[in-house]
């Protein structure tokens, strides 16, 4: 393996291993669990309508299992984009600024996501 | 340790070679996924507006259901129902595909030949889900 400490370390990188590896699939698994969970709800006897729709997320168990997956979501979503990155912009500046973008992309959007969530 | 030769195969390919270079099944449903996770990445603000228009009153929802009828602003209703299926399209690939990968981790399946059968499970599993919720979406049942 190439040197990657001192002067000559990849200063824009993953950690190299196991933990982005498990942090993809626990949250991956989650999400996973997520739609089996609503979807036996949708799936409920019942009109599909706003009553029903909103009435599974006013659920409080719903509302944080909700919020996990949201965040399990930018995490999962920010390991993948930044594995692209890597793979496709080599200049260090550009690479940087599109993983400072991909950050700032997902914290508004989780942001957005819980306060919808949590105002129900 | 060796170190790892400065250039590699493949180092220089241009873009228009990579579309060339013949994918096995298992490569298609790898790039794929790459795909498909990227479009749902740069989509994320349009599904929180789905989600918040959905749940939020029964006015938004009256909105969140007529964007798929009358549109969003000057996007046409057919447009949303395009980039929704795009979007059930690339979250059943994701998923299965994830799901595939969570399967060859835990039960060690490496073969060649797995490879290729369960790309070929995960190509064809996606899209008939697709095709089914895509008829719902557009009202063919």
């Amino acid at each position: 393996m190439a040197v990657n400490y001192g002067s000559k370390r990849v200063v824009v990188g993953a950690h190299y291993g196991f933990r982005d590896w498990l942090s993809q699939r626990v949250t991956a698994a989650l999400m996973a669990l997520f739609t089996l969970i609503l979807l036996a709800q949708v799936l409920l006897p019942g009109p599909m309508g706003y009553d029903k729709w909103a009435g599974i997320f006013a659920q409080q168990w719903m509302k944080v299992f909700t919020f996990v997956v949201i965040l399990s979501l930018a995490y999962h979503a920010w390991v993948g984009m930044r594995d692209v990155w890597m793979d496709y912009i080599k200049p260090v500046g550009l690479r940087l600024l599109a993983q400072v973008v991909t950050i700032a992309w997902l914290v508004g959007c989780t942001g957005w996501a819980v306060q919808v969530l949590w105002r129900l | 340790m060796a170190e790892i030769s400065k250039v590699r195969p493949g180092e220089n390919m241009r873009l228009i070679e990579a579309l060339q270079y013949r994918l096995p099944l298992a490569g298609m449903v790898s790039i794929l996924h790459r795909a498909s996770g990227m479009l749902m990445f740069f989509l994320l603000p349009f599904i929180v507006w789905l989600f918040d228009t959905s749940v939020t009153s029964e006015i938004s929802y009256d909105r969140f259901a007529g964007a798929f009828t009358a549109g969003i602003g000057f996007v046409p209703g057919v447009i949303v129902k395009l980039v929704v299926l795009a979007l059930i399209w690339a979250y059943l690939h994701h998923a299965i595909a994830g799901l595939r990968h969570l399967w060859m981790d835990a039960t060690h399946a490496v073969t060649k030949e797995f490879g290729r059968q369960s790309a070929v499970v995960t190509l064809v599993l996606s899209l008939a889900l697709t095709a089914l919720l895509g008829a719902k979406l557009f009202g063919l049942y």
